[in-house]
């Protein structure tokens, strides 16, 4: 069922060769070819707008007003690429390695390879077209290092490159737009995948000004719609970031990998209350300059940090971890956080907090610099929590940031649906069980500017262009489905409210599949699940109609799949008995009698991987809402690099 | 920590057909921790609880960078405080027993879709029009082959930094959009790399916000006030000078 299509020879010529040996489409012919792209970020608006110069009809379609607030916008810190300006030993090889060592094993090595060789063309990219990166005197590029690399190869815009290349991808979009190129469809939410004899020909909206509900066809369909971390309510991602297109598409048949890989980020500004509706991120690149510690005796805890004497703190990561220090990866400072306020060591109110101090690099480089650098996120900070970082360490608690799970697709990008490609954090190939840093502006823009710019034209070289329109009774079957399932929603005028069910079922989430789960836990979750879906389906309140703007009833849509995603999720971290990057399953750890520990390869509660029995990548298929799904393996191979115990110390 | 007893005064709107009115609300007990759009989400739960519908207001991120939030608060797009968005707003500089005035961004051109949600897709034909660098994807040389001078690349970087979120506009009272604009062509117009297009740039920017129905400049610098990533209005006098020069040039050429 699942066929990579890895292209075969060495590592280095696959893209080259792929590329060549790909079908073509000729100038006059790809303007007879539609495309509808799903999502306006950094990979859906990237691509479309590629796609729209190469001559192909795109539409592209995202819920935001207007495509530049995609949430890729509030990525902060940086982009990494293999340019080696700083001499400092990087490579593709070296971006490659780290990326694959990063996501600890679990992630294909081919499309690792291809993320890396194409990194540098983005660079040049989106200078070109006007990305104010930070510069140095004699005017070339600044860069800054990140976690998981010992060089520097980290670009960045200030706190907001993630907003620079948005904006640069956002106007190569509005080009096309302007031109002709690009029909886009703001406010407007896909609320179903169509598929024709078995191929993605098309997609199911609703107008979320009007209420319309709409048929749109095309000869391929690319998901760019982003990641899951909603499903647990409280996450650093956008009120409205959800999975319903990525769920629906599954529903139809594609596969969903690694659904249990999620990414705690380690740097987030702690909970301060129940009323809370989202996490802040403060960017990793913070740790570059400021020092994490929490006290060494509990009872410290209270007491004001500058009182507290540096014989007296525990500077963890530094002293668990001293070639990386306050660089290690995401996953294993996430966890160290989490193990010292278990101990009761952890600061703040709640808690539920470590110190990020910036004294020693203000002494060090002086306020100016450490302003200049990251200005604008100590200002976000002090507003939020009206403390004023300059003079007092921040708080700082892991939160869920990013899924590196999302559907399957293979070297093309494409799903197990044929002419459905998934792009981004959508997709799942790249990142492993681990993201490092400043690596998904890499490979969204990577996916959009240059892979399915390529991989799309063996796909639709087969397809008759125009040969299915939304006249097909599939689009009417569809249509009439989802006009019965938002009516069923608005009628069941029951008495809690959607929040109220989102909220449970995050909460449930956090505590059963977060940070560290275990077998009882996920069966818990498992058991309690459909009961809370039951109830939604009895008792949520959705007032108004279906004609107007309706914020509950969109956010119910969504709150509806998470509640049969969240089951899907908790199957894949059930199912994947081993402990690896962002999946930490307390049973699978070192310990101190594990022999790696004795040898000093490792520590005792690092991730525990069993590489014999779950070197695959687990893809599952939709069985019907409650049932178990199917899972798929695809076996992960390991040609050029070998799988070895990932240590940071 | 304290909880705050608040009376809001707020826009409801079902759709653009509808009269709208002016509503209060009584918000009691809410966290001076919280955040004025964490406080609306508690207002609307309770509305929600006793059979209403909610406000409807735009918000994404909440985290002041994707521009979405649209509020105007007290009569002040943002609220009071400077330099942010109004999901960065928190109830800790409010009063107890404050009564709050919340508004949508007012513009003829930014038509009210419902309660305190307008459209604000003119900006985005704005940047359609011009607001870009020509370049194809893969036609980029390498980022290094172009050095450019610090002091240009910051002043690029400061008028890149606006987010579109249209508080300049709502601020003025000529409704007019020439921080936005003149962010959009400064940040390009100062980089070598925006160069070849400059002139045609500013010309078709300045045209469409015109044909978008924005009004002109008086030099009042509300906009400035009220922007929250502290856009500077130097950048209207530099497309002023853009504009002449590029109107001489294209009358004489």
């Amino acid at each position: 069922m699942l066929n990579s299509n890895i292209p075969s020879g060495p590592i280095e010529q696959k893209w080259t060769n792929h590329k060549f040996d790909s079908k073509l489409i000729n100038p006059a012919n790809k303007r007879k070819f539609k495309v509808i792209v799903v999502g306006s970020g950094l990979a859906g608006g990237a691509a479309a707008s590629t796609l729209a110069e190469l001559g192909y009809q795109v539409s592209c379609f995202c819920y935001q007003d207007s495509p530049r607030r995609a949430h890729s916008i509030a990525a902060q810190g940086g982009i990494n690429a293999a340019k080696n300006y700083r001499n400092d030993g990087d490579s593709i090889q070296r971006l490659f390695y780290d990326t694959v060592k990063g996501g600890d094993f679990r992630s294909r090595e081919a499309n690792v390879y291809r993320l890396a060789e194409v990194s540098n063309a983005i660079i040049d990219q989106a200078t070109a077209q006007g990305v104010p990166f930070a510069r140095e005197y004699g005017g070339l590029l600044d860069n800054r290092s990140f976690g998981g690399a010992q060089v520097s190869r980290t670009f960045y815009a200030r706190g907001q490159t993630g907003q620079q290349l948005l904006i640069g991808v956002y106007q190569a979009l509005e080009k096309e737009i302007g031109r002709g190129g690009v029909t886009m469809h703001t406010r407007s939410e896909m609320l179903d995948l169509v598929t024709v004899e078995g191929h993605a020909k098309g997609i199911i909206v609703r107008d979320m000004v009007t209420g319309e509900i709409t048929s749109h066809a095309a000869d391929a369909v690319i998901l760019a719609t982003g990641g899951y971390g909603n499903a647990f309510f409280l996450s650093t991602n956008a009120m409205g970031c959800n999975v319903m297109a990525a769920y629906r598409a599954h529903k139809r048949g594609a596969c969903f990998a690694n659904p249990c890989y999620t990414q705690i980020h380690p740097t987030c500004i702690p909970v301060s209350g129940d009323y809370q509706s989202k996490l802040t991120l403060m960017s990793e690149s913070l740790r570059n300059d400021g020092r994490i510690w929490v006290p060494k005796n509990a009872d410290d805890c209270k007491k004001n940090p500058s009182d507290i004497p540096e014989a007296d703190r525990d500077y963890y990561l530094e002293r668990k971890y001293p070639s990386f220090g306050n660089l290690a990866p995401r996953d294993i400072a996430s966890r160290a956080a989490k193990e010292a306020c278990d101990d009761g060591r952890g600061v703040g109110p709640s808690g539920l907090g470590v110190y990020l101090d910036f004294h020693d690099a203000t002494q060090r480089l002086g306020q100016e610099t450490i302003s200049a650098r990251y200005g604008n996120l100590f200002q976000m900070y002090g507003k939020i929590t009206g403390e004023d970082p300059y003079q007092t360490p921040m708080r700082i608690y892991p939160a869920v940031h990013y899924t590196m799970g999302g559907l399957w697709v293979d070297y093309n990008l494409m799903s197990n649906v044929p002419g459905l490609h998934v792009l981004g954090e959508a997709n799942f190939s790249d990142h492993g069980a681990n993201r490092l840093g400043a690596s998904a502006l890499m490979q969204g823009l990577a996916d959009g500017y240059f892979v399915i710019p390529a991989t799309i034209a063996p796909y639709l070289a087969s397809q008759t262009p125009g040969s299915v329109t939304t006249e097909h009774a599939e689009f009417k079957k569809v249509e009439e489905e989802v006009r019965e399932r938002v009516g069923r929603l608005i009628n069941i005028n029951g008495k809690r409210t959607v929040d109220s069910f989102h909220r449970e079922l995050g909460h449930l989430l956090w505590d059963k599949c977060g940070m560290a789960r275990d077998k009882a836990g996920l069966e818990e979750a498992l058991d309690r699940i459909p009961g809370i879906r039951e109830e939604f389906w009895e008792n949520v309140r959705i007032p108004g109609s279906g004609n107007n703007v309706n914020a509950e009833l969109e956010k119910a849509g969504r709150v509806a799949d998470f509640l049969e995603f969240a089951e899907l999720l908790c199957h894949d971290a059930h199912d994947r008995k081993e402990s690896c990057g962002g999946h930490f399953r307390t049973e699978y750890q070192f310990t101190e009698k594990s022999p790696e520990v004795k040898a000093g390869k490792t520590q005792p509660g690092e991730a525990k991987r069993d590489d014999k029995n779950f070197s695959y990548v687990a893809a599952w298929e939709f069985k019907g809402v409650g049932k178990k799904p199917k899972l798929h393996k695809e076996p992960l191979e390991y040609e050029a690099v070998k799988q070895t115990i990932r240590s940071y110390a | 920590m304290a909880n705050l007893n608040l009376t809001l005064k707020v826009w409801r709107q079902l759709n653009a057909e509808d009269h709208g009115r002016i509503e209060t609300y009584e918000a009691r007990d809410i966290s001076d921790e919280a955040s004025f759009l964490e406080m609306l989400d508690i207002v609307n739960e309770r509305i929600l609880e006793d059979g209403g519908e909610p406000i409807h207001f735009d918000h994404d991120c909440r985290e002041g960078i994707c521009g979405m939030c649209s509020l105007t608060i007290n009569g002040i797009p943002h609220g009071k405080d400077r330099g942010i968005t109004v999901c960065q707003l928190h109830m800790r500089t409010f009063k107890d027993g404050d009564i709050i005035w919340i508004e949508p961004f007012r513009s003829r051109a930014f038509p009210i879709l419902r309660d305190l949600m307008v459209d604000r897709t003119a900006l985005d034909r704005i940047v359609a029009a011009g607001g870009y660098i020509d370049i194809r994807t893969g036609a980029a040389q390498d980022a290094n082959n172009l050095p450019v001078e610090k002091d240009k690349a910051e002043a690029a970087f400061e008028a890149a930094a606006c987010i579109g979120c249209g508080a300049c506009v709502a601020s003025c009272k000529n409704s007019s959009a020439m921080l936005f604009v003149s962010a959009k062509a400064a940040h390009l117009n100062y980089l070598p790399q925006g160069a070849p297009e400059k002139q045609k740039r500013t010309l078709s920017m300045v045209r469409q916000m015109d044909e978008e129905g924005f009004g002109n400049c008086t030099n009042q610098y509300e906009c400035e006030a009220v922007c929250p990533k502290e856009i500077s209005a130097d950048n209207i006098a530099k497309l002023n000078r853009d504009y002449a020069l590029s109107s001489i040039k294209e009358a004489v050429s």
